[in-house]
C-alpha cells in the first residue's frame, strides 16, 4: 500500500469479497459466540465472557477504533498516515491539559484540536508539498512525542498532582447503566449455562457503566460510514482515494478533500488519544503504547470499512482485556486463534488456494499444540497478539483486502494524463 | 435537452479560441493557435504526436492555464481556473485515458462532483433514474449498478461519453476516442456522434488518423509544432495534403531496400501460450521463425496479446506453454538478464514504464539493460568510465539531442528519449531486435532516424520483430506480415502485395482465415 | 557542463542548511514564546560543546545513528521503507548480548568472540526483516506495515527474553534487569580522548567500514546499480533483466544485518549487557539520520553527527532550566521541514534541466539554421 515497490499482489485476481448481507454478519456473530462459549466450557476460564471482561474490552477498544477511523478517513482519501500515534499523543496531552482544568469535555475537545494541528502538518508536508506521506508521518511521529513531553514538563510539572511526564488527574466523563437490564442479566450471567449466560454477559457488558465516551465513540462510527458512504462529500473524498485525476477532471477539488480528510484524521487520532487519557485519568508520557498503529492495524483487518475496523478494533482491545484478567483466561485464546487459523485453512482450500491452506493450517495446529501442552501464556507475550493476528491477517487472507487505489500516490494538479 | 438548431441563421460559434499560448519549462506547447469550432458540427483537430493538441484541449477543458489568448464559448468571453468551470459552461471531455475509479460503481463514477441531493444525502434514487434516462436517450446501454472494474473498453468510453452528457454538456471533446477501439467499435462511436450533432451538440475530435478524420468530420483544423497551420473542409483535402500539412512537408516513408533475408533462423517461438491470472489464454499457441536480416511485422488491434508476446519473448512474463529458441538453444527457462546477455535487444511500447530511468542520467540509462556486460561493467563493478564514453557514442551516432551525458533522461524529449533506447539496445551486437512500437510518440525526424537504424541493422543480418499500430510502417518496414488476434496468429500476409484495407478486416477478423 | 555541477552542489546544500535554519527559528519562537530566552539556550548548547565529554558522547551517539542511517538507507535507495529497523536491532542486541555474555563463551579467544557476536547480531537482524521480505514477495504485504507489526511484536519478545528465568539476571544493587555481562575477552575496548573520562567506543571503525562498504556498493556495483534502478522504476528494471522479487528479499536481509549492528558499539564498548535501559528509538533515528543525509554516506554523517551533538548538548539545557526536549522538538522539525525542502528542490532542479535543454538544443538549432 506504500508508494514503495509494489510487486505483482496475487490478490488482484481473486474475486472480491462479496458484501455480506446483516444477517449474514449476525450469523458470524452468534457463531463467534458460540465458539467462544464452548472454549469456555472446555477451558474453565469464565473471564472469556464475563461481563467484566466485556467493559473493559469496550474501553481498550475505543481509542483503537478512534485511531483506525482516523486512518480510514485519510486512507480512503489516499493519504496514509502512519503518523496516527503522533497525533494521537498530541491528543493525550490536549485532554490532559484542558482536562484537569475544566473537566473531561474540554480535555476531549482540546485533544481532537492539537490532532487536528498534526493532522494539518501532515495535510501540508504530503498534499501541499507531495512529500512521501511515510516519511510525514514518521517525521510527526519523531515530532509529536517531544512535543508533548516539552509542553507537560512546562506546564505540570509545578501542577497540583502533576509531575515532569504526567499531568494531574482528570474527573472521568459520566458513565450510563440501563437499570433493570443489568440486574437481570447478571443473573443469567451467573448460571454459567452454555450460550444463554455468555450472551448474557457480553449483553451486561454493554449495558453496565458504559461510559459517554463510549457512546460518542460509537455514533462517530456510524456517523463516518453514513458521511462516506451516503453523502456526495463523501464521494468525493473516497473518489480522491481511488482516482484522483479523475474526480480532478469532474470539477473536484482534490487538494481541498485531501486536507479535510486529513485534518478529520487527525481530528479522530486526537480524540482516540483524548479518550485514552481522560479514561485512564490522566496524561502520561508514553501513554499511546502503539495504539495508534493498532488502530492501522484494526483498519486493515477491517478492509478498509467502518464495521470491519470496529470489528478490529473490538477484538484488539479484547486481547488487551484478557492480558488484564491475567493468563488463564489468555491461554484460552491461543486455542480459539487455533480454531480461527483452521477455518481460515478450509477457506483458502475451497478457493484452491493449497499452498496458503496448508500454511495457516500448520500455523494453527501449532497454536492448538501450545494450548494443549502449555497451563499459561507468558504475560509479556500477549500484547503482541494485535500485531501477530495483523500479520496473520495480511499474510493469509490478503486476497480478500481491497486497498483505495491511488493511496500514497503523490498528486499534484494538472499532472494527470 | 433543448435542441436549439444549428441550422437557424449563422448562431455564434460553439467555441472560439485566439492567440492561445502555453509555454513550460524548455518547450512552447502552443504558440498564437486560433480555432473556432461552429455549434452543431463534428470539428476534427489533427496533428502528429507533440503537436500540441492536448496541451489545447487542456487548457480550453480549464486543466491548464494559458499564458496568452482568449477563450469564448457562445459568443461570451470565459476563462476557466478549473474543470468545474469549464464544466459550467457546457464543455465536456473524454480522456483519451479513461478517468473512472474503477472501484465505483458506473452510478458513482457519473455523478460524481454534480450529485442530486436529498439534503445532505446523495440522493441515489434521482441519479440512477437520471442515468438511465440519458442512457436510453442516447442508446448508449449503460447500467448504473455495475462496477467500473467489470467492464469493458467500449462500456467504459460510453460511461465517459455519459458522464460529460449527465453534465449537460453543449461541446463534447474527444481525444483520440478511437485509439483503444476496434474498427466495429469505430462505426458504433461515430454512429453515437452523429447522433448527438443531430440533437444540436458540438464535438471536437482529436485524432492523428486522417481516414477517420475524413469520414466524421466536418470541418478540419490543423496542428503543427504547437500551432495552427491550416483549417480545411473534408471535401477538399486527401489525407495526403492532409498528412502534408501535419509535418510540413512529405511524411518519410517506410521502406525497405533489397531483401537481406538469410536462411539461418535466429529466434523460433513454438507453441507459446500465456495465461493470465483470470485463466484467460491472452497468448494462444503462437508459432512463428524469425531469420537473420529478417523483419517480422505484427499487426493486430492493441490488446490482442501483443503485450503479452512480447513480454514472454523477453522473459518478463512466464508462458505456461510452449518454447523459445534463440539460435537454436532452448530459452525458454532463461531469465531476461540471461536472455539479454545472449543478445536480445528490446525497444519496450511504453518507454517511461520499460524504456527508461527517468531521474538517472543519459549515462546511467545506457548501462540499464547491458548492466552485466562491456563496455559497462567489469565482473560484479560497474565501469562507469566506459558506461560514459559508449554513451557520448550513442548520442553522437544517433543524433540524440542532448546538452550532455549527465542529465536526467526526463529532460529530453520523447523522440529523443527513444534514439537513446534504440542506440542502447542496437549497441553491443544483439542478434535479435524485439521492436514494439519503435516510433510511437515520437516527432517525423526522429521517426526517420530510428526507421534507418531498423534498416542498417537489418543489412547486417539482425533478426526484428517488429510490432505496430501504424500500418504503414509494418508494410514498409516487414520482411513477413503475421497478424494477431485475441492471443492467436491468424494470417500471414506478403507486405509487397497487401493493402491496409486487407490488413485491416483480417486484424479484426473480418476477413478471411488463412 | 559545469553550470550543472555548481548548481545541484548548491542545490544540495540549500535544502538541509534551509531546513536547520528554520528549524532554529521556530525553537527560538518556541522558547520565546515560553519564556525562556532563546539566547540562553544556544549559550548553553555552545558551552556544552565545548566539554570534551559532549564531543566524545556525541561521536558515540553518532556511531549508532550512521548505522541505523545505513540500515535504512539500504531500503530507500529501493524505495523500499524499513521501518523495522528498531525492532530488528533491539532483538539483535538482546540475542547476541545473551550470546556473547553466555558462560561457555569465556574460554573463545577474544577476537573470535567479538566477531561471533557482531555476526550473530547481524544474522538476528537479518533474519527479522527477512520476515517482512518474505512476506513482500509471497503475499505482496507492503513492508512498511509488516515492519511496524514486527517491531511491536520484537518489543514483546524482547521483555518476553528478558526475565530471570529465561536469558536474563538481576542486576546487582538495582532493580535493573539484564542479560549476564559480557567479560573482558569479549569487550571492544574504547579510544581514551583527552579530558574526557568516557572513551570514544572501539567500533566507530565498523561505522566507517559501513559506510565505505555501502558507498563502494552502491556506486561501484552492479547490485548497486540494480538497487537503484529498482529504486527509480520497478518496470524498467524488471524489463532490463532485474529480478525485483529477488532485490528485495537482498535489501531487506541487508538492511536488516546493518540494523544489527546497530547495538553493537554501545554493547561491547560501554554497557556489555542488554538491560532494561539499552537506549531504545535508534531505528526511528536512523530513518531521520538518512532522509537529512539523502541516503548519501558522507551526508549521513554529518547528520548522524548532528544528532548526536543535539542529544547531548540537550543534557547540558536542563542545567541551564530550559526543557531538554526542546531539542526533540528542533529534530523533528528539521526532519519535516528538510524533506520537504528536498521535495521542492527537486521540483526546482526538473524544471530547471528542463530548461537548461530546451535552451541547449533551441541553441544548436539556430546554429544549424545558420550554417544552412
Amino acid at each position: 500500500m506504500s508508494g514503495g515497490v509494489t510487486l505483482e499482489q496475487k490478490a488482484v485476481s481473486a474475486k472480491r469479497g462479496k458484501r455480506l448481507s446483516p444477517m449474514v454478519y449476525l450469523l458470524i456473530a452468534v457463531g463467534a459466540l458460540a465458539v467462544l462459549s464452548l472454549v469456555r466450557v472446555l477451558s474453565g476460564a469464565t473471564d472469556l465472557t464475563s461481563s467484566g471482561t466485556v467493559q473493559a474490552a469496550l474501553i481498550a477498544a475505543v481509542p483503537i477504533a478512534m485511531a483506525a477511523l482516523a486512518g480510514l478517513w485519510a486512507e480512503r482519501a489516499g493519504v496514509i498516515n502512519i503518523g496516527l500515534e503522533g497525533m494521537m499523543v498530541l491528543g493525550t496531552f490536549g485532554a490532559g491539559y484542558a482536562g484537569y482544568q475544566w473537566g473531561p469535555w474540554a480535555g476531549v475537545a482540546f485533544g481532537l484540536v492539537l490532532g487536528v494541528v498534526g493532522g494539518l502538518l501532515h495535510a501540508v508536508a504530503t498534499v501541499t508539498f507531495g512529500v512521501d506521506h511515510i516519511i510525514s508521518g514518521v517525521a510527526i511521529n519523531l515530532l509529536a512525542p517531544g512535543a508533548a513531553l516539552f509542553l507537560s514538563k512546562l506546564y505540570f510539572a509545578d501542577a497540583p498532582g502533576g509531575g515532569q511526564k504526567q499531568s494531574p488527574r482528570i474527573a472521568d466523563a459520566e458513565k450510563i447503566t440501563i437499570p433493570g437490564a443489568s440486574d437481570l442479566l447478571g443473573t443469567v450471567e451467573a448460571k454459567r449455562w452454555f450460550f444463554v449466560s455468555d450472551l448474557a454477559g457480553v449483553l451486561r457488558g454493554l449495558t453496565t457503566e458504559v461510559s459517554l465516551l463510549t457512546v460518542l465513540a460509537v455514533a462517530l462510527l456510524v456517523l463516518t460510514a453514513w458521511v462516506l458512504w451516503r453523502t456526495p462529500f463523501g464521494l468525493r473524498l473516497r473518489s480522491c482515494g481511488e482516482a484522483p485525476t479523475a474526480a480532478e477532471s469532474l470539477g473536484v477539488n482534490v487538494y481541498r478533500y485531501k486536507y479535510l480528510a486529513v485534518v478529520a484524521s487527525g481530528a479522530f487520532a486526537g480524540l482516540g488519544g483524548a479518550f485514552l487519557a481522560v479514561s485512564s485519568g490522566q496524561f502520561r508520557d508514553g501513554q499511546t503504547g502503539g495504539r495508534g498503529f493498532i488502530g492501522l492495524a484494526a483498519m486493515i483487518f477491517g478492509n478498509w470499512r467502518p464495521g470491519g475496523l470496529a470489528t478490529g478494533a473490538t477484538l484488539f482491545g479484547y486481547t488487551d482485556a484478557m492480558a488484564l484478567r491475567g493468563s488463564g483466561a489468555v491461554h484460552a485464546l491461543l486455542l480459539l486463534l487455533g480454531i480461527a487459523l483452521l477455518v481460515v485453512a478450509v477457506i483458502q482450500y475451497r478457493a484452491g488456494h493449497h499452498v496458503l491452506s496448508g500454511v495457516a493450517a500448520a500455523i494453527g495446529v501449532l497454536f492448538a499444540w501450545w494450548y494443549f501442552t502449555s497451563d499459561e501464556v507468558p504475560p509479556e507475550l500477549v500484547g503482541a497478539a494485535p500485531y501477530v493476528v495483523t500479520l496473520l491477517v495480511l499474510g493469509l487472507a490478503s486476497q480478500r483486502l481491497r486497498v483505495p487505489r491511488a493511496i500514497g500516490v503523490p498528486y499534484q494538479r494538472g499532472q494527470g494524463v | 435537452m433543448s435542441t436549439e438548431s444549428a441550422a437557424g441563421g449563422d448562431p455564434a460559434p460553439a467555441v472560439e479560441l485566439s492567440g492561445i499560448t502555453k509555454r513550460f519549462p524548455g518547450v512552447v506547447a502552443n504558440s498564437d493557435v486560433d480555432i473556432t469550432v461552429r455549434a452543431g458540427t463534428v470539428h476534427a483537430l489533427v496533428g502528429e504526436n507533440g503537436a500540441g493538441k492536448s496541451t489545447l484541449m487542456k487548457i480550453l477543458y480549464g486543466m491548464q492555464r494559458p499564458d496568452d489568448g482568449t477563450i469564448a464559448v457562445a459568443g461570451e468571453p470565459v476563462s476557466f481556473a478549473s474543470p468545474a468551470d469549464a464544466i459550467r459552461a457546457g464543455i465536456g471531455m473524454v480522456h483519451q485515458h479513461f478517468m473512472l475509479a474503477d472501484n465505483l460503481t458506473v452510478l458513482e463514477n457519473v455523478v460524481l462532483g454534480s450529485e442530486p441531493r436529498a439534503g445532505v444525502r446523495l440522493d441515489f434514487a434521482a441519479a440512477r433514474a437520471r442515468v438511465r434516462e440519458i442512457s436510453d436517450a442516447y442508446g448508449l446501454g449503460v447500467e448504473p449498478d455495475r462496477l467500473v472494474d467489470d467492464l469493458g473498453v467500449g462500456e467504459r468510453q460510453r460511461v465517459e461519453i455519459l458522464k460529460v452528457l449527465y453534465r449537460g454538456a453543449r461541446t463534447l471533446i474527444l481525444d483520440e476516442p478511437t485509439a483503444v477501439l476496434v474498427p466495429q467499435e469505430v462505426d458504433e462511436l461515430f454512429g453515437n456522434l452523429r447522433d448527438l450533432k443531430a440533437e444540436g451538440l458540438t464535438i471536437l475530435f482529436i485524432s492523428h488518423k486522417l481516414d477517420e478524420v475524413l469520414a466524421v468530420a466536418d470541418d478540419i483544423t490543423v496542428m503543427r509544432r504547437g500551432t495552427t497551420v491550416a483549417s480545411v473542409s473534408p471535401r477538399e483535402v486527401t489525407a495526403r495534403k492532409l498528412a502534408e500539412l501535419m509535418v510540413g512537408s512529405a511524411l518519410p516513408v517506410p521502406e525497405l531496400r533489397e531483401s537481406t533475408v538469410t536462411d539461418r533462423p535466429v529466434l523460433a517461438a513454438s507453441g507459446l501460450t500465456v495465461t493470465s491470472a483470470d485463466g484467460r489464454k491472452v497468448l494462444d499457441d503462437v508459432s512463428f521463425t524469425i531469420h537473420a536480416g529478417e523483419v517480422l511485422g505484427i499487426a493486430g488491434v492493441e490488446g490482442n496479446g501483443q503485450a503479452e508476446l512480447v513480454e514472454a519473448l523477453m522473459g518478463i512474463r512466464v508462458p505456461s506453454a510452449g518454447s523459445v529458441h534463440l539460435a537454436g538453444a532452448d530459452i525458454t527457462r532463461l531469465s531476461t538478464k540471461r536472455r539479454r546477455e545472449a543478445g536480445m535487444g528490446y525497444i519496450p511500447e511504453d518507454r517511461h514504464r520499460q524504456g527508461v530511468l527517468l531521474e538517472a542520467s543519459l549515462w546511467e540509462n545506457r548501462v540499464l539493460g547491458h548492466q552485466t556486460r562491456k563496455p559497462n561493467a567489469r565482473g560484479p563493478l560497474l565501469d562507469r568510465r566506459g558506461a560514459k564514453a559508449d554513451t557520448q557514442r550513442i548520442v553522437e551516432q544517433y543524433d540524440v539531442r542532448t546538452p550532455g551525458i549527465d542529465v536526467h533522461a526526463a529532460a529530453l524529449s520523447g523522440g529523443n528519449q527513444q534514439k537513446l533506447i534504440v542506440g542502447r539496445e542496437m549497441s553491443g551486437n544483439p542478434v535479435v531486435l524485439i521492436a514494439a512500437h519503435p516510433t510511437r510518440g515520437v516527432d517525423v525526424g526522429a521517426q526517420a532516424a530510428i526507421w534507418e537504424h531498423i534498416r542498417r541493422a537489418r543489412a547486417e543480418r539482425l533478426a526484428v520483430l517488429l510490432i505496430s499500430a501504424d500500418l504503414d510502417e509494418l508494410i514498409g518496414m516487414s520482411d513477413t506480415l503475421a497478424v494477431i488476434l485475441r492471443g492467436r496468429l491468424v494470417a500471414d500476409h506478403d507486405p509487397s502485395t497487401v493493402t491496409p484495407e486487407q490488413l485491416g478486416s483480417a486484424m479484426t477478423g473480418a476477413g478471411r482465415e488463412s | 557542463m559545469g553550470r550543472f555541477s555548481v548548481r545541484s552542489v548548491l542545490l544540495g546544500l540549500v535544502a538541509p542548511v534551509g531546513a536547520l535554519v528554520f528549524a532554529a527559528l521556530v525553537c527560538a519562537l518556541i522558547l520565546a514564546l515560553t519564556g525562556n530566552p532563546p539566547l540562553d539556550t544556544v549559550d548553553a548548547m555552545a558551552t556544552a560543546a565545548q566539554r570534551p565529554r559532549t564531543l566524545v558522547n556525541s561521536l558515540n551517539s553518532a556511531t549508532q545513528y550512521y548505522l541505523a542511517a545505513v540500515a535504512v538507507a539500504i531500503g530507500f535507495k529501493m524505495k523500499l521503507f524499513n521501518i523495522g529497523v528498531d525492532g530488528q536491532y533491539r532483538l539483535a542486541a538482546m540475542l547476541s548480548a545473551a550470546l556473547a555474555g553466555a558462560a561457555f563463551m569465556d574460554g573463545v579467544p577474544p577476537f573470535l568472540r567479538v566477531a561471533m557476536t557482531i555476526v550473530a547480531a547481524m544474522l538476528v537482524g537479518a533474519a527479522w526483516s527477512g520476515l517482512a521480505a518474505l512476506l513482500k514477495v509471497t503475499r505482496g504485504v507492503s513492508e512498511v506495515i509488516s515492519t511496524i507489526m514486527l517491531n511491536a511484536i520484537a518489543t514483546y519478545l524482547v521483555s518476553y527474553l528478558l526475565n530471570p528465568a529465561r536469558l536474563a539476571e538481576n542486576v546487582p544493587g538495582s532493580n535493573n534487569i539484564g542479560t549476564r555481562p559480557i567479560t573482558e575477552g569479549g569487550q571492544v575496548p574504547g579510544i581514551d580522548y583527552p579530558g574526557s573520562t568516557s572513551k570514544i567506543f572501539g567500533l566507530v571503525f565498523l561505522a566507517v567500514l559501513v559506510g565505505v562498504v555501502y558507498w563502494f556498493v552502491l556506486s561501484r556495483t552492479r547490485f548497486g546499480f540494480e538497487l537503484k534502478a529498482t529504486g527509480l522504476s520497478e518496470s524498467a528494471a524488471v524489463a532490463s533483466g532485474v529480478s525485483v522479487q529477488k532485490m528485495v528479499v537482498w535489501s531487506m536481509l541487508l538492511s536488516g544485518a546493518v540494523a544489527g549492528l546497530v547495538g553493537m558499539p554501545q554493547l561491547l564498548g560501554s554497557s556489555h549487557s542488554y538491560s532494561l535501559d539499552f537506549p531504545p528509538g535508534l531505528g526511528f533515528i536512523g530513518i531521520a539520520v538518512a532522509l537529512l543525509g539523502r541516503n548519501h554516506p558522507v551526508g549521513m554523517a554529518v547528520a548522524a553527527l548532528l544528532w548526536g551533538f543535539l542529544d547531548n548538548a540537550a543534557n547540558a539545557l536542563d542545567v541551564s532550566g530550559v526543557p531538554r526536549e526542546i531539542v526533540l522538538i528542533m529534530q523533528g522539525v528539521i526532519v519535516l521541514s528538510v524533506v520537504v525542502a528536498y521535495e521542492l528542490v527537486r521540483r526546482y532542479r526538473v524544471r530547471a534541466e528542463q530548461r537548461d535543454v530546451g535552451r541547449a538544443l533551441g541553441r544548436t538549432k539556430t546554429l544549424e539554421e545558420v550554417s544552412a
